[in-house]
């Protein structure tokens, strides 16, 4: 019964942990899919979540801190399409430096307006965070513990940004593979001269991929501060934006295997979370330090053993031109 | 604090300090300073208390003293170097983070007095200065046992360093002195400094913890615990602050802070430097010099009972006297 119970928060922390993650993969899969290498989501994010927090906490509103945190991530995932897209530039490059500019920026600019060590205010009154939805009968169904305890943990109650990226990977798997737009933007990250022969501008494109990468970023970083956190803190995306471009390449830029990369990596992140101090049967307890690297062990197993090739999209890194 | 929002002649002297930064302080003339880590002297914590310290010393004396808020690691050595060069004639370092710079600097310029906050430099003209953390630690494990419906508490650490087991142990101490069959979670956030500043794992491993039954966590995570303490209060639990009194958080679901008085060493050094009566080598903060403490105000008030705040009195008292012995973690 109790382990019945332990399995059951194992995996609602699974999904709070992989909301991030999952938001910022398919931020990536649509910038990769047209060929713009997306390093820069750790920035987009750690920007997304310094603006949303500060936002949310001088207006009260987490809805204002959403669309600041949305707004400053266009704005740094456009200032890399300019630097990439339309001069070219190496991406890996500008990516890497607005990563490098947000984390010292957002700290600097906290310590500026808040003078509170680089950090912003709590977000502590009503309406700041975006909190918990608890669905009806909730708290009767969690008296019987099957269904009962999976409908109230797993199902209800987490915060609105959860359920949003759920629904996101659908609804970017469609996008992708049933839309016209779809095909093009997968069309001009394996060929973007034979998109251009057909008069279908490569550069718009590539700036439209990057702009919905900037908005993803943005709900995931958005996230981060005022949902599962309450506040900004100094590097506070701890390297998920570099996990979440793992989980893509992991699932072969596709959505569902993305997904799937997702969930894994948040399991075995609260799998971890749990795992300490707990004595097993037969191993007894095992060191801390064994029980942290586990997720990055199993990473590098299954990226080894199991998923076979992953073949990223043919043009992605390489600036067009369309002469030359 | 602005300069403009200070009264005149505070204004002017704080003008004529920023000017003295160049040439300085006639031979003779007692000039203490101060580096504080990252973070900034506004950090509502540790660094924080270091300044509140320092204030307290001028107050007092009406001698000023000069200070740095270090933005980048390199400039610890800079700002140390110059300031020994300028003539002053303390200088206080705070945050372990700042040990290898104290010990570069204090071997060029043996005549200047270093003091070290929360570190161990071993060199003549050094005083590293560290706080007895299990005590605090050991009153707040009592609190948690005594506060605990469950029988089940919880410890949340930043990163896995000797430091941080102090705290750990010291707390477990404290629980099983009230419930000797109580069980206690120990989880720590990571290996690297990152885990300093990760609420969002904080939080988690505070839900893992209530998941198990736990209805008080302590953190001694730093701007993780950030985390933990806003889980507590989502999930209608119990935690409890660490180092500043962070009480004030949220009232009626943060017990109590284990306090850890920063400003008190600064006081001390600046002051015993003055007096004379500075000394080096290792000093140590305990229950006894007020270094550490437990903390309740109006916050927290209601949460402890006259009961509970008589034991944890008597408790602290008997630290003191001996007559309880806190075990201290050893670094294997």
């Amino acid at each position: 019964m109790e382990t019945y119970t332990l399995i059951v928060l194992l995996l609602a922390a699974t999904l709070r942990v992989a909301t991030p993650l999952l938001l910022a993969a398919l931020a990536g899969m649509f910038s990769e899919r047209s060929g713009v290498i997306d390093l820069g989501l750790e920035g987009k994010m750690l920007g997304a979540a310094f603006a949303a927090a500060a936002v949310s906490a001088v207006t009260g509103s987490a809805w204002a801190g959403l669309a600041a945190g949305v707004l400053t991530s266009v704005a740094l995932a456009l200032l890399i399409g300019f630097a990439c897209i339309t001069h070219r530039g190496n991406q890996v490059v500008a990516a890497m430096a607005v990563n490098i500019m947000v984390a010292g920026l957002g700290p600097s600019l906290a310590l500026a307006w808040f003078h509170l060590g680089g950090q912003t205010p709590q977000l502590d009154a009503p309406g700041q965070r975006f909190v918990e939805i608890v669905w009806p009968w909730a708290e009767r169904a969690r008296e019987t513990p099957f269904p009962g305890l999976l409908y109230a943990e797993l199902l209800s109650g987490h915060s609105l940004v959860v359920y949003l990226a759920a629904a996101l990977v659908p609804a970017g798997a469609w996008v992708l593979y049933r839309t016209r737009f779809g095909l093009r933007l997968r069309a001009v990250g394996e060929n973007p001269a034979a998109v251009d022969t057909a008069g279908i501008s490569v550069n718009g494109l590539r700036y439209q991929a990057v702009l919905i990468s900037g908005m993803l970023c943005g709900v995931a970083g958005t996230y981060l501060s005022t949902a599962a956190s309450s506040g900004f803190v100094r590097d506070m995306t701890a390297g998920k934006g570099y996990l979440a471009l793992a989980a893509l390449i992991f699932g072969k830029w596709r959505p569902y295997p993305t997904l799937g990369a997702c969930l894994l990596f948040a399991f075995t992140d609260a799998l971890a979370t749990r795992l300490q101090g707990v004595a097993l049967p037969l191993v007894g307890v095992i060191p801390v330090q064994f029980i942290l690297a586990l997720p990055y062990v199993l990473t590098v197993l299954l990226l080894a053993g199991f998923v076979g090739k992953a073949v990223a999209p043919k043009a992605i890194g390489v600036p067009y031109a369309k002469e030359q | 604090m602005h300069p403009a929002s200070l009264p005149a002649p505070a204004r002017l002297a704080a003008l004529t300090a920023m000017l003295a930064l160049l040439p300085l302080a006639a031979a003779g003339d007692f000039l203490p300073a101060i580096v504080y880590d990252f973070g900034g002297k506004f950090d509502r914590s540790f660094n924080q208390s270091a300044s509140e310290g320092a204030e307290r010393f001028k107050k007092e004396t009406g001698i000023a003293f000069r200070e740095f808020e270090i933005t980048n690691a390199a400039q610890r050595e800079q700002v140390m170097t110059q300031f020994a060069r300028r003539g002053v004639a303390i200088i206080v370092a705070v945050g372990f983070t700042q040990a290898s710079a104290v010990e570069k600097v204090a071997k060029e310029f043996p005549a200047v007095k270093f003091t070290i906050i929360d570190g161990t430099v071993d060199l003549p003209n050094v005083q590293s200065v560290n706080f007895r953390e299990q005590e605090s630690s050991f009153l707040c494990g009592m609190l948690a046992a005594l506060a605990s419906k469950t029988g089940r508490v919880g410890f949340v650490g930043g990163m896995d360093i000797p430091l941080i087991r102090k705290f750990a142990l010291g707390y477990r101490a404290g629980a099983q002195y009230v419930n000797p069959g109580i069980e206690v979670f120990e989880n720590m956030t990571g290996t690297t400094p990152a885990a300093w500043g990760d609420p969002t794992k904080g939080a988690e491993l505070a839900r893992s913890q209530f998941g198990r039954g736990a209805d008080v966590i302590f953190h001694a995570a730093g701007a993780t615990g950030i985390g933990v303490m806003q889980a507590a209060r989502d999930e209608g639990r119990f935690s409890i602050g660490c180092d500043s009194n962070q009480n004030y958080l949220h009232p009626g679901s943060v017990l109590t802070s284990a306090v850890k008085r920063v400003d008190v060493a600064v006081y001390r050094a600046f002051m015993d430097a003055k007096n004379g009566t500075w000394q080096a080598g290792p000093l140590f903060l305990g229950l006894a010099e007020n270094g550490v403490d437990w903390a309740l105000d109006e916050h927290n008030r209601p949460l402890v009972t006259p009961e509970m705040e008589q034991r944890v009195n008597q408790a602290r008292a008997d630290i003191i006297s001996g007559k309880v012995k806190v075990p201290e973690y050893r670094a294997p």
